[in-house]
């Protein structure tokens, strides 16, 4: 006998397509073929055990903290919730979090862009959801850079976010954006979301969140695949 | 909200700077201490925070996978990231996910045990088999894939191949090189195109 759980599909109208021609990069790495739909087994309805916070180390959640200085720019604090469609909070995923730091500049040996490095600021971090699928870190406000998309082409502002979820089918890796920034418009990969759920990447300005003194709260609250309709024995 | 659901939160590309947060030394190995799976070459001194990985050894016969992969004009990732999720010797499912960053000629290796068969779908037992999720730039999404290997029982009649059209289903099959050694190599567009799944 099996009791297997299956999750909801991901919804087309929420993600975006695997190619998409205004992201250069998406042209030789789509594929071409029709994916082919993976019914729910064990193998995709599990995941490791408490969303992978375990296996993959300590929680690191404050980013302004893990060198001897602390790093330049606008202190910030990022907080929200992990749900599922249904509104269930998600507790004990891990979120591994990275960004560039505060100039716009990464800690990687890629980003050849002439920024200064920060040397007070990995931008990497990692917490886990409480009971009620809260989280918080702390971190600066990562700066806008260019790139080789297009002519003149800027990222906007943002911070990946990675989670693990409940199962091997409710992986999600993001980018959470901030409210009101004006490249979110011009950017090619926020684009490539359907704009119904663009604005699901985009973090609002909270002031019950903001630590007086200390740090700009944003609330980002984030929405993982729920169960399909109860399952039935066979 | 969507029929009275909060909506999804869409997926967005990991981008090619991931390598000093996801990661981390030990990652590619399920079953013991070796480091691999990691790029802290591609991070300054001081800022490679990752912390090795330390694993119970899990059940079963040891195996080596490794592969490459390759875009639609055949050329190698250098900036891919490959998950696995898999059962343990006896099909029962507890912590084995690895973590394998490419290396510059789109190279990955995982250690691991080969997987004890688990029921699929109605019932029908399937074939032994490893979970895959690609990361990468430019992709907006994680590619899923299945790792099979040759010679295992139950190839045939596994109800997940049966899904896939005849002519690619080898593309799913990982071919063995020498005992306990498999080559599983993604090709993510054109000729030969790997099977990707709608997970």
């Amino acid at each position: 006998m099996t009791f297997t759980e299956e999750y909801r599909r991901e919804d087309e109208a929420a993600h975006p397509p695997h190619f998409s021609e205004a992201y250069a990069s998406t042209a030789l790495r789509s594929p071409r073929q029709p994916l082919v739909r993976l019914p729910h087994t064990l193998t995709e309805a599990s995941g490791p055990a408490q969303g992978g916070g375990r296996l993959l180390g300590p929680a690191m959640a404050d980013l302004t903290r893990q060198h001897r200085g602390e790093p330049v720019g606008q202190r910030i604090v990022v907080a929200g919730r992990v749900l599922d469609e249904d509104g269930r909070p998600v507790p004990d995923t891990l979120i591994e979090i990275w960004q560039a730091n505060a100039a716009g500049r990464y800690i990687h040996a890629r980003d050849q862009w002439n920024a200064p490095i920060d040397p007070n600021f990995t931008g990497m971090g990692r917490v886990v959801t409480d009971e009620a699928g809260r989280y918080g870190f702390t971190s600066v406000r990562p700066g806008a850079y260019p790139w080789g998309n297009h002519h003149n082409a800027w990222r906007p502002a943002h911070i990946h976010l990675s989670l693990l979820g409940p199962a091997f089918a409710t992986r999600l890796v993001t980018q959470m954006y901030f409210d009101g920034d004006p490249l979110i418009a011009l950017d090619p990969i926020a684009q490539a979301v359907p704009a119904g759920a663009r604005d699901r990447l985009v973090a609002r300005f909270d002031l019950s969140l903001t630590e007086p003194s200390h740090a700009l709260g944003y609330a980002f609250d984030i929405v993982l695949r729920g169960r399909a309709a109860t399952p039935m024995e066979p | 909200m969507a029929g009275g659901r909060l909506g999804q939160t869409p997926w967005q590309t990991v981008g090619p700077f991931f390598h000093y947060a996801l990661p981390a030394p030990g990652g590619a190995d399920l079953v013991g201490q070796a480091d691999i799976g990691a790029r802290a070459d591609l991070t300054p001194a001081g800022h490679f925070l990752l912390t090795p990985l330390s694993r119970e050894t899990p059940v079963g016969d040891v195996i080596e996978v490794e592969g490459r992969i390759v875009d639609g004009a055949g050329a190698p990732l250098p900036d891919a990231l490959v998950e696995i999720w898999q059962a343990d010797g006896e099909g029962a499912f507890g912590d084995l996910f690895g973590r394998c960053a490419t290396a510059d000629d789109g190279g990955y290796a995982f250690r691991t045990v080969l997987p004890g068969r688990v029921a699929g779908p109605g019932n029908a037992l399937q074939a032994a088999h490893i979970d895959v999720g690609v990361l990468g730039r430019g992709l907006l999404r994680r590619l899923v894939t299945r790792i099979y290997f040759e010679g295992e029982p139950g190839l045939d009649e596994d109800p997940v191949l049966a899904l896939v059209p005849d002519e690619r289903r080898d593309t799913l099959v990982a071919r063995r090189t020498a005992p306990g050694r498999y080559r599983f190599d993604i090709v993510l567009q054109g000729a030969g195109e790997t099977v990707f799944f709608d997970c």
